[in-house]
């Protein structure tokens, strides 16, 4: 009776039942898709949970992983090994990552053609699989040129390598959003070019930046593929004391105890990932709370 | 006046050098590329120096790990085996994440999208192990053999390929989303205007204003598909198998490398040859997906800013 009453009163043709059926279906798929997200996170989440919590104590956390007793294995080379490599990434990608970001906004000039290149080259590099790297680490860091050996700063060398294009996307749009305005206001005061970038552009940039480089370094602390190429050690009793000793980190201990023919281990890759997990959640609410508590607008 | 000048030399030197260390860093990007691609180079030639390349592209048998006449380069089963899983991961993320996107893009009130956005971008910012985990320890056991009763062995291509799916169903639903976004009101203006439905204007549209983005959404989901290792690694199983049983394991090219390679093969030895010339194969693939997803966005975006 209603939409009896609508369609005497309403000029515009109202749709058919046959439509809103359909509209009422196409809606019902995509919660359904929407649903599948949610709830294989969910899952995901539970299942971790469930497996990985009876584990979590201090002293799965201080322990050093066992190969013949599961109940007492720890982590501690594991998390040890992440801090360190997260701390070797963000020493090198920071400086190269946000300069690189600078000279593309700031200086290239765009008809160059090594310009473009960089910037292509930087779009596909985003995308080569975390494999790639590996075998790069593996034949100049590891062995050949470099030959280091499996150590923490090959590490650490092949994780930056694989997140600097993230690096340099994300510092490129936080310059990019400082308005011309800024720039031209200070470059009619008599500052240069740099100092305009560095006490104007850059402190602007800044809230975007830093969140670029903590999504970048959550993806470095979470690979595997690039770690199990380059020989990263697997259980070890000891923590890396220096730059070249060999070390392990969270997802190759995850990946260690997920594989391994004992399935008593299961329970201890489950907390591991759970440790991983918190510290990627950490990372990430740091991040959300730089770009809510500094994000400039202009 | 002569300070002066002075001080414009001193400014400008300075500014000079800043340059040049800003190109430098910038520079250290092209050089990675250049170094990918002579590592993969140099071994790849000499590895072919020991297998002819015939062999290689078209033998039907991978077992370059055996000894003596049981070794095989063929790289076929790697290969299909990678675009057999990739596909069954397309099949689960391609119409979700489509649907997803047009939801996100079209349908959703700003304050359900504040909701499933973050949702989303948390699911695809869980390391990848931890979807291998879950493919091994709880979706073949539980799920396939428990809830829907599939004979499967332990390491398959069902429960890796659907967790693969999921993994990439968030990266295909943000830039399909991006893609339907870019689309001007105008034109969805027009189309109410005319009295089509919220349904005609999404589907008749929107969506195919929007295809060439939509594309390259679904090129660069099956580019992080084929690319993807340590599911497969740890859920698809350890052989190079040729065939189409979804519930036996296949290896895919990255698992292959990352199985093959733990720091201690011998340099130089045919086995150490076989991760390059992979990872060759396995690079030109993806670098051509990339190419092809980075012009459609170009193409979209120049069409409509």
């Amino acid at each position: 009776m209603a939409a009896k009453a609508q369609t005497r009163t309403s000029v515009l043709p109202q749709p058919s039942t046959g439509s809103r059926v359909a509209d009422a279906a196409f809606r019902a798929v995509m919660y359904f898709s929407i649903a599948v997200g949610f709830v294989g996170l969910g899952v995901i989440l539970f299942d971790i949970a469930a497996d990985g919590l009876p584990r979590l104590s201090w002293d799965f956390i201080t322990r050093f992983p066992s190969q013949i007793i599961p109940e007492r294995s720890g982590i501690q080379s594991a998390i040890v090994g992440t801090l360190y490599l997260m701390l070797i990434c963000g020493v090198l990608v920071v400086p190269l990552g946000v300069a690189t970001a600078i000279y593309l906004e700031e200086y290239a000039d765009r008809s160059r053609w090594f310009n473009r290149l960089i910037e292509v080259n930087i779009q596909n590099l985003a995308a080569v699989p975390s494999v790639v790297y590996g075998i790069l680490g593996l034949a100049f860091i590891v062995r050949g040129p470099l030959s280091i050996g499996r150590v923490l700063l090959a590490g650490g060398i092949t994780l930056s390598l694989l997140v600097l294009p993230v690096v340099i996307i994300v510092a490129r749009e936080a310059i990019r959003a400082v308005p011309p305005s800024i720039r031209e206001g200070s470059l009619a005061l008599g500052a240069t070019q740099w100092q305009t970038i560095w006490k104007q552009v850059l402190p602007g940039a800044v809230a975007g930046i830093a969140t670029g480089v903590i999504l970048a370094l959550s993806r470095a602390i979470g690979e595997t593929a690039p770690l199990l190429i380059i020989g990263a050690a697997v259980s070890p009793r000891f923590n890396p004391s220096g730059l070249f000793e060999s070390f392990t980190a969270l997802p190759i201990q995850i990946f260690a105890w997920t594989t391994d023919a004992n399935r008593e281990f299961v329970s201890a890759a489950a907390g591991a990932i759970l440790v991983l997990m918190v510290i990627l959640v950490l990372m990430n609410s740091v991040a959300i709370y730089l770009r809510n508590r500094y994000e400039q607008k202009w | 006046m002569d300070s002066l000048a002075y001080t414009r030399t001193r400014r400008s030197v300075g500014e000079q050098a800043v340059r040049y260390g800003l190109f430098a860093a910038a520079a250290v990007s092209v050089v990675t590329t250049v170094l990918i691609v002579l590592s993969l180079l140099r071994e790849t030639v000499s590895f072919f120096g020991d297998v002819p390349i015939g062999d290689f592209l078209f033998g039907t048998k991978w077992t370059p790990l055996l000894g003596g006449d049981q070794q095989s380069f063929g790289v076929i089963p790697l290969i299909t085996g990678t675009l057999y899983l990739t596909g069954i991961g397309l099949i689960v993320a391609v119409p979700l994440g489509l649907l997803a996107a047009i939801y996100l893009s079209e349908y959703a009130p700003p304050r359900v999208r504040k909701v499933i956005k973050p949702v989303l971008e948390l699911l695809a910012g869980v390391p990848t192990i931890v979807f291998g985990y879950f493919a091994l320890t709880f979706f073949t056991p539980e799920i396939l053999r428990g809830l829907f009763n599939v004979d499967v062995n332990q390491f398959n291509a069902l429960a890796a390929g659907i967790i693969l799916g999921l993994l990439v169903l968030p990266t295909i639903a943000s830039v399909a989303e991006d893609a339907l976004a870019s689309v001007p009101a105008s034109l969805r203006e027009g189309a109410f205007g005319l009295g089509a439905s919220k349904l005609q204007v999404s589907l008749r549209v929107v969506f195919p204003a929007a295809l060439s983005g939509v594309v390259a959404a679904l090129i660069l989901g099956a580019s992080r598909a084929v690319g993807e290792t340590v599911i497969i690694l740890v859920a698809g199983g350890q052989v190079a198998r040729l065939g189409v049983d979804p519930t036996v394991g296949y290896q895919s090219m990255a698992a292959f490398i990352a199985a093959t390679s733990r720091g201690d093969i011998p340099t130089g030895s045919i086995k150490y040859e076989t991760i390059f010339v992979v990872g060759m194969a396995l690079f030109l693939i993806t670098l051509a997906l990339n190419a092809l997803s980075i012009r459609l966005v170009n193409r979209y975006r120049q069409v409509y800013e």
